[in-house]
């Protein structure tokens, strides 16, 4: 018995493991595979072309992809594609980060964002303007208007933003 | 004919195949696939790209007895080349040893990979080709992962280069194969691509103007082994994995290719499933491997926002949505009240299903059914069509085929193509028309007539008729003649002028004994997809249409549209006393109906069409049918219940089972048979993208023949309407003769937005020595004063059109069906 208390004893003195969320967070592992950003350039571009490898390599079938043709009048992304439509039900969603490593310009990375609840299924699918970062401090929101033949390459090469 | 075969060893296999075969077809045959980019089984082979190099060994000769060394063991000798060959030029010959497996071809292969990757531009993930490219394929199969060659030299070129308004080339991806080049100039003679500079420089370019103007051109796309060629319709529509097949038939034309439906979800369409695009589907005894431009391009119309899908009534003189239930039962009750009133009119694009149910509930009644159209003559192409075991693919030296007033290349493109082929073939082929057409290039007498006497062409060719001397070397050509096929059309032709003409043609065939067995008989280049099926089960045009519709209680119209027509029409089908439209969209008929029921396109449904050769074939469901629309033979089948009528309504094979018992030239056939698949030459599919391109296999069925009519030697029943002549004549009018175009203004065509610059407009064009007879100029508007309608035209001179008469398009907006007699003035500019 007096080992019992020994022990209350001790862990009084010890200092709380408890935090008190949501006020309080914890720092994510660096490998944590949260919810999923979409990337962009530091110009604002969008670094998703709307290839729809993510959605081939989902095996939960999570993700939807619509493509259409970006026009110098009306830019999303260097390439001549970008999506239209991205969606992700996160229902579905397993987290397992095969798009991730599917993705050829990187423009989809699982984050650190764990906090994901809905109250009706329809909520559970994030459209792309939830999912795509927020636009960085030089770059100016999509679409954006550019000089013509300024973007001619069909995937950039990813080495800065005007590839 | 026997042809001789040779044997020769692929690997651990022995095949026999027909001398003069090639090794990649041979190794094909037997399952060894030898990896090909500019290599198609539907083209010369030219060796241009070199993947397929393959080890070849031949027996060793003795020169001096010109017996095969032996080896020790018996065995002929082999002696390999000492350089890898070519499998796609080298022919097969006795003997021959091919090794595909030897370390030596495998680094030939990646070497050729390597090389060919050097200027490409790995765009992959955007690429239209992505996931279906034989060259992603091959060098996945056989390439090395690594390059050697520098990364920074590759080259620069233009990447969205617009070939016409259809077709988009991508100069980086392009790898020189030249199969676009070489299908353009070899199979469908339409020399429009080229290649332009040289080496490393080189390029495709195209030669016409408008830019790929060729109604071929989408084939391209699927023949090409990379994604340079990816039509405008297409782009970035969606990821080929992604899409799911529906096998369907093209309903554009009587020829009935054979197609799929690629069909996906879309955002844009608030997550409905949606066709994406239209694939040819192999049928190599309807459409080979190909469809045209208008098969692959219209397909809009079913997803447009304009579609019916609500019955509609008129109440108070206004067309007012109401339930299907009220809109049966008020149907019902005025087929019911109207009996032998009842006039059916259908239209050619109704499937054999709908057309069954709706004669069988015409007929209960003791109504009149009528087919909508301004060609004559299925009476003789029922009885002396094609019959089982006809392929126009097989017609070649020592045939004959009589091309009579068709346009074959924009009426029906495929069977222009597959006449043009067996005319290359050898077989004769006759071309008669009253103005050049384009397969008068390949017909051994290309004959002309007076405008209007097609029949009497015909008759001369058998020597019924006083016609030129050319007409009698063309009927010695005939006469010996082993097998006959007979195309009549309705260029220049109305009513009267196709059905006297088809009649002759008849007594053509009759007259020779060319009918009742395969490969023989009379084929109907019809307006639409099905007025073959139609004629089967007693369609047939009106004498008088409009007396008809005058005179009707109750005028029931499918797919039919009188009214946007012909002015005519309009005026007769108000003397109706109730008109009931089955549609898809609101036409001018369904606007003046009393009642328009909304039904279902061909691809959210199923059924069957009768090709103008005669082949039934089924088409599956692409698509959900949007909520409120139903099937014409259900539609049928409902009124029928509501009438103590007995119809069958839940599923187009059933109907189908019905009609092949009630029809002898169905008889026998079932869906089961219409759906069995045979094995097809060239191998295509998704296996084999890099062999037959994009082109689907055909697993879905080939279709079947009807039951012959008549049998050799039968004489068919007499067709009872006396011939009228067709007006010739216009005395101090002008000679107005119609004709089709491909790109017409019909219904389905405007919804397909990219074809906008290819459709036909109102343009009469007519020998410059006719048209300053009439005071006409080049450019200049003016109006024509047609059938009691003014019509506005713009005029074009043509010397290759015979004087005398002008011709204008059907369809495009000028109530213009049979030869007219115009008066014709310049319209005052404003």
């Amino acid at each position: 018995m007096l080992q019992g208390f020994m022990t209350t004893l001790k862990s009084i003195l010890e200092k709380p493991v408890t935090i008190q969320y949501p006020e309080q967070k914890r720092p994510v592992r660096s490998r944590f595979k949260g919810r999923h950003v979409l990337k962009r350039y530091d110009n604002g571009l969008e670094k998703c072309i709307g290839c729809a490898l993510c959605a081939a390599a989902c095996p939960a079938d999570a993700i939807f992809v619509e493509a259409s043709e970006n026009s110098d009048e009306n830019r999303y992304s260097p390439g001549e594609r970008y999506a239209s439509t991205y969606e992700i039900n996160m229902m579905r969603c397993i987290f397992c980060g095969f798009c991730e490593d599917a993705c050829p310009t990187e423009a989809i990375v699982l984050g650190d964002n764990y906090e994901l609840s809905f109250t009706s299924r329809t909520d559970a699918i994030y459209p792309k303007d939830m999912l795509l970062e927020p636009v960085p401090e030089d770059g100016s929101p999509t679409p954006q208007k550019v000089p013509a033949g300024a973007f001619d390459r069909a995937i950039p090469l990813m080495q800065d933003a005007t590839d | 004919m026997t042809m001789k075969m040779v044997t020769l060893r692929i690997d651990e296999h022995t095949v026999e195949v027909p001398a003069g075969t090639r090794v990649v077809d041979a190794a094909k045959k037997v399952g060894v696939d030898i990896p090909v980019f500019c290599y198609h089984p539907k083209l010369e082979s030219v060796g241009m790209c070199r993947m397929c190099l393959v080890e070849i060994g031949r027996p060793v000769v003795d020169r001096a007895s010109g017996k095969v060394v032996l080896e020790a063991d018996g065995s002929p000798k082999i002696q390999m080349a000492p350089k890898l060959e070519t499998a796609c030029t080298t022919p097969v010959s006795d003997g021959m040893l091919v090794v595909t497996t030897s370390e030596k071809v495998a680094a030939a292969r990646r070497e050729v990979v390597e090389f060919i990757l050097t200027s490409h531009p790995l765009d992959c993930p955007i690429c239209d080709k992505g996931g279906e490219c034989p060259l992603q394929n091959l060098t996945m199969a056989y390439g090395s992962g690594t390059s050697r060659f520098i990364f920074d030299e590759k080259m620069r070129s233009a990447k969205h280069v617009p070939l016409g308004e259809l077709i988009y080339l991508d100069r980086e991806r392009c790898i020189q194969c030249g199969r676009c080049v070489r299908f353009q100039h070899e199979v469908v003679d339409d020399p429009v691509l080229d290649f332009y500079q040289r080496g490393r420089a080189l390029e495709i370019i195209t030669r016409s103007e408008p830019g790929f103007d060729s109604v071929f051109s989408g084939n391209t796309t699927d023949i090409c082994p990379v994604g340079a060629l990816t039509t405008a319709d297409f782009r970035f529509g969606a990821r080929p994995w992604e899409m799911k097949p529906a096998a369907s038939i093209c309903a554009q034309c009587p020829v009935g290719c054979n197609i799929v439906y690629d069909v996906r979800r879309e955002a844009k369409s608030s997550g409905k499933p949606v066709i994406k695009r239209v694939m040819p589907r192999q049928n190599e005894s309807v459409n080979e491997v190909w469809i045209c431009d208008k098969g692959r391009f219209v397909h809009h119309y079913n997803e447009s926002a304009e579609r019916l899908t609500q019955p509609l009534m008129r109440v108070d003189g206004e067309l007012t949505p109401v339930s299907w239930q009220q809109a049966l039962e008020t149907a019902a009750a005025k087929l019911k009240e109207a009996g032998k009133g009842l006039v059916t009119l259908a239209g050619g694009r109704l499937s054999n299903e709908d057309l069954f149910n709706l004669r069988e509930l015409t007929r209960a009644q003791g109504g009149t059914t009528l087919l909508h159209t301004h060609m004559g003559g299925g009476e003789w192409t029922r009885q002396l069509g094609l019959n089982q075991g006809s392929n126009l693919g097989s017609l070649g030296n020592g045939d004959a085929i009589v091309v009579i007033a068709s346009d074959l290349h924009q009426e029906a493109p495929l069977w222009w193509l597959r006449v043009k082929q067996a005319a290359q073939r050898g077989a004769t082929l006759i071309v008669l028309n009253a103005r050049p057409t384009r397969l008068d290039a390949y017909a051994a007498h290309a004959l002309r007539y007076q405008p209007g006497e097609a029949a009497q062409a015909v008759a001369g060719l058998m020597g019924n008729h006083k016609t030129p001397a050319a007409f009698q070397t063309a009927r010695e050509a005939l006469a010996g003649a082993a097998n006959l096929v007979v195309f009549f059309g309705s260029d220049g032709l109305g009513l009267t002028g196709t059905r006297a003409l088809a009649q002759t043609c008849a007594d053509l065939l009759m007259q020779s004994g060319h009918y009742g067995r395969p490969n023989n008989g009379l084929v109907g280049v019809w307006q639409h997809s099905n007025d073959q099926g139609a004629w089967e089960m007693g369609y047939a045009p009106a004498a008088d249409l409009v007396g008809s519709l005058k005179k009707a209680k109750v005028a029931l119209l499918a797919a039919a549209d009188p009214v946007g027509d012909e002015p005519a029409l309009a005026k007769a089908l108000a003397g109706a006393d109730f008109v009931i439209v089955q549609e898809m969209f609101l036409t001018a008929s369904a606007e003046k109906a009393d009642l328009v029921l909304p039904v279902a396109a061909i691809p959210e449904r199923e059924g069957s069409l009768t090709s103008g050769e005669r082949r039934a074939q089924r088409f599956y469901p692409a698509v959900p049918a949007p909520d409120g629309v139903r099937p014409d033979y259900t539609i049928a089948a409902q009124l029928g219940q509501r009438l103590g009528l007995e119809l069958e309504g839940r599923a187009a094979g059933l109907v189908f089972l019905r009609l092949a018992q009630s029809e002898p030239a169905f008889a026998g056939l079932s869906y089961q048979a219409l759906s069995t698949a045979e094995e097809q030459w060239p191998i295509v599919g998704r296996r084999d993208l890099y062999f037959g391109g994009t082109t689907y296999d055909n697993n879905q069925g080939m279709g079947t023949h009807l039951q012959p009519v008549l049998k050799a030697g039968e004489r068919p029943a007499a067709v009872a309407a006396a011939l009228d002549t067709e007006l010739m004549d216009a005395g101090d009018n002008l000679l107005v003769l119609p004709h089709t175009r491909l790109f017409d203004q019909g219904s389905l065509v405007r919804f397909s937005r990219l074809l906008v610059e290819r459709v036909a407009t109102a343009e009469l064009r007519l020998n410059p020595a006719t048209a300053k007879h009439f005071g006409l100029a080049e450019g200049v508007a003016a109006s024509l004063n047609l059938n009691g309608a003014d019509a506005s035209v713009i005029v074009r001179m043509d010397d290759a059109l015979p004087p005398g008469a002008a011709w204008l398009p059907r369809r495009v907006g000028v109530p213009l069906w049979a030869p007219a007699a115009a008066q014709v003035k310049v319209m005052e500019r404003d």
